[in-house]
C-alpha cells in the first residue's frame, strides 16, 4: 500500500539577486547589524501556500493552474526535491519523478553507463542492472550509440533514452510532468504502452498537464492550483467544467467519447 | 494531437520486465527544531552509506571520464607528480643546503598528500553547484556529493603513492614501528575530508565566490607550512611555534609523515591533528544540519 500524505505544505523561494547573493553584501551587512533585518525582509516568492492532501492507492490525481501556479513545484516538493518551509510530507512506496527529459544524467558519461548510474541509485544488484541495460536499449533502440556519450545524441535521443530509463523502473508512487506526453509522432506510438503499463502499474499517479483531454481520461480526482494555493479540489468532471471555458470543456468531452 | 490515449491500444509490443525499488516510508517535514534537523542530517548521511556502490561509480566514472581517450589513462597524475617532485627535489635541495637522501623522500610524501588536500578543498566547494542537475531531478542524500569528491580524491591519490614507493626504495627509506598510528591517521584523513567537503560545498552553493577565496587561502598555506621545507630549518629562528606547531595542517601532515620517513609516534602532534579535526567535524556537522534543507533552493 503507497501512500501520500501532505499536511499544510508551505514553500518559498528566496530570490537572491545577483548581489545578495555575494559574500561580500553579506559580511558588510552583518558588519552594520542588519543582517537581521536582512533577513526578515529578505525577498522571497511564495511558491506553495498551505497545502494539504492525502493521496492513497488507486488515485490517480492530475494537477492544473497556469503557468507559474506551482504544479511543478509542487511535484518537486512531492519527489522531496525541495524540502518544505513548513508543513509536512509524508511518502510511504517508491518513487519516481520524472519532471525533465535530461532527469540529471550525465551528458559527458555514454548511454550505458548513466543507465548503470540509475540502476546503482534505485539499489539494483548487478543481474538487475544487466536486465535495466537490455531493457531500455531495447526499448529507446540507440543499439551502438548506448556506448557514446549522451552529449553526442540528437536531442530526440534524448529523450528516448531518458523516457525508456524513467518507464523502465516501475514506481509505487509516479510523479510526472507534462513533458513526458510530448515527443515526435513515431516514438510516441511505442512509448504509449509502455507509460500506460507503468500508469497502470503505479499505486498513486499525479500528473501535472494542461491537456484537459488527458487529465479527463487519465485521473480520478483534480487540484487546481492558483497563485500557490488549491482554488478547486475534486473530480476531473467539475473541476475541469469550472476550469475550462464551456466551449472548451465541451470539445475535451466530446474527444474523449470518440476515443472510447 | 500528438499524445498518448488509454483507451486505444493499436500497437502491441512487448511489455518490458520492469524493475522495482524497494519503497520505503519517508517523512520530510519543515525542520521546526534542531533534533528533527538533526535526525534528518544523520537520515542523509546514512543514506549516502547505503548507496556507496553508486558512491564508488560515480568515482570511477568522474577519473574515467577524466582522462578518457588519453594514452596514459591516470597514470598522467603518477608522471607529473614524479617531474614534479623530481624537478623541485634537486633545485630546493641546493637552495636549502639538504642532503637530497633526505629531502627527496620529504618531499614526495609533502607534495602527494598537499595535493590531495588541494584538490579536496577545491572540488568541495562545488560538490553541490556542480551536481545541480542530479539535485534538481531526484531526492537523493545530499552528502553523497561530498562523499564523491573525497572518494575521487582518494582514487587520484592512490596513483600517486607509487611515486612516494618509488622515492622510498630508490633511497632505502624505512618507516618507523610508529606506522600502525596510520591506519587511524588515514580515518582521520577520510573523516576530515568529509567534513571539509560538506563544509565548503554549503558554503559555495550559498555563496559564489568561495571557490576563489579558498583557493588562495590554500596556495598561502602551501608556502606557510612545512612541505616544501623542514620543519627543523627553523627551529633555531624562534618563529617555529606559530608555523609549525599551532599550524593545522602541518599536525595533519605530520601524522602520516613522520611515522612513513622513519619518526616516532608523536603524541603532541597527534593532540593538535585531533582538536583541530574535532573543530572541523563540529563545525560541517553543525553547517549541514542547518543548511541541508535549503541547498536544493540555492541550485
Amino acid at each position: 500500500m503507497a501512500n501520500l500524505l501532505i499536511e499544510n505544505l508551505s514553500l518559498s523561494f528566496p530570490l537572491y539577486h545577483g548581489e545578495s547573493r555575494s559574500l561580500k553584501k553579506t559580511m558588510l551587512a552583518a558588519a552594520s547589524g542588519r543582517l537581521g533585518e536582512d533577513r526578515k525582509h529578505r525577498l522571497v516568492v511564495e511558491a506553495l501556500r498551505d497545502i494539504s492532501l492525502t493521496l492513497k492507492s488507486g488515485d490517480r490525481l492530475g494537477l492544473i493552474g497556469s503557468n507559474g501556479a506551482g504544479k511543478t513545484t509542487l511535484l518537486r516538493a512531492m519527489a522531496g526535491i525541495y524540502e518544505p518551509v513548513g508543513g509536512q510530507i509524508t511518502l510511504d512506496g517508491a518513487v519516481t519523478a520524472l519532471l525533465d527529459p535530461s532527469q540529471g544524467m550525465n551528458f559527458d558519461l555514454t548511454g550505458r553507463e548513466n543507465i548503470r548510474l540509475r540502476g546503482l541509485f534505485n539499489g539494483l544488484n548487478d543481474s538487475q542492472i544487466q536486465q535495466l541495460q537490455a531493457d531500455v536499449a531495447a526499448f529507446a533502440g540507440l543499439n551502438q550509440f548506448l556506448e557514446l556519450p549522451v552529449r553526442t545524441y540528437s536531442s530526440g535521443m534524448v529523450v528516448r533514452l531518458g523516457f525508456a530509463l524513467a518507464t523502465a523502473i516501475k514506481p509505487q508512487i509516479l510523479l510526472m510532468d507534462e513533458w513526458i506526453l510530448a515527443g515526435d509522432a513515431s516514438f510516441m506510438d511505442k512509448a504509449r504502452h509502455r507509460l500506460e503499463t507503468m500508469v497502470r502499474g503505479a499505486e498513486i499517479l499525479v500528473l501535472s498537464s494542461h491537456n484537459s483531454e488527458i487529465i479527463l481520461q487519465w485521473c480520478n480526482r483534480v487540484i487546481w492550483l492558483d497563485n500557490g494555493q488549491i482554488k478547486a479540489d475534486g473530480t476531473p468532471e467539475d473541476v475541469m467544467a469550472a476550469y475550462l471555458p464551456p466551449e472548451q470543456f465541451a470539445q475535451a468531452k466530446a474527444a474523449i467519447s470518440v476515443a472510447a | 494531437m500528438n499524445m498518448i490515449m488509454p483507451g486505444e491500444m493499436k500497437v502491441e509490443i512487448e511489455v518490458p520486465s520492469l524493475v522495482t525499488p524497494p519503497g520505503r516510508t519517508v517523512t520530510i517535514a519543515a525542520a521546526q527544531n534542531w533534533r528533527i534537523r538533526a535526525s534528518l542530517a544523520a537520515a542523509d548521511l546514512q543514506e549516502t552509506w547505503r548507496l556507496w556502490p553508486l558512491v564508488w561509480t560515480l568515482s570511477l566514472l568522474d577519473i574515467r571520464l577524466r582522462y578518457r581517450g588519453s594514452l596514459l589513462g591516470p597514470f598522467w597524475l603518477t608522471l607529473s607528480t614524479a617531474v614534479m617532485v623530481g624537478a623541485i627535489g634537486f633545485l630546493y635541495s641546493r637552495l636549502f643546503h639538504q642532503n637530497i637522501a633526505g629531502y627527496l623522500p620529504f618531499l614526495s610524501i609533502s607534495l602527494v598528500l598537499w595535493n590531495f588536500i588541494n584538490t579536496v578543498t577545491a572540488e568541495g566547494c562545488i560538490c553541490f553547484t556542480q551536481s545541480e542537475g542530479m539535485i534538481r531531478a531526484m531526492r537523493m542524500p545530499l552528502s553523497l556529493h561530498a562523499a564523491r569528491v573525497v572518494l575521487r580524491n582518494i582514487l587520484v591519490l592512490g596513483h600517486n603513492i607509487v611515486v612516494i614507493i618509488v622515492v622510498f626504495s630508490i633511497f632505502r627509506v624505512v618507516p618507523s614501528q610508529a606506522s600502525f598510528s596510520l591506519l587511524p591517521a588515514a580515518a582521520l584523513w577520510v573523516t576530515d575530508s568529509l567534513a571539509i567537503c560538506l563544509l565548503l560545498g554549503i558554503f559555495g552553493a550559498r555563496f559564489r565566490d568561495i571557490p576563489p577565496i579558498i583557493a588562495s587561502v590554500i596556495q598561502i598555506a602551501f608556502y606557510l607550512t612545512p612541505i616544501m621545507w623542514n620543519p627543523s630549518m627553523l627551529t633555531h629562528r624562534g618563529i617555529s611555534a606559530v608555523f609549525v606547531t599551532w599550524n593545522p595542517f602541518y599536525a595533519l601532515l605530520e601524522i602520516m609523515r613522520g611515522p612513513l620517513l622513519g619518526g616516532p609516534l608523536a603524541p603532541g602532534v597527534w593532540v593538535t591533528a585531533l582538536g583541530y579535526s574535532a573543530a572541523l567535524v563540529l563545525l560541517a556537522g553543525f553547517a549541514f544540519v542547518r543548511a541541508r534543507p535549503r541547498i536544493a533552493y540555492w541550485m
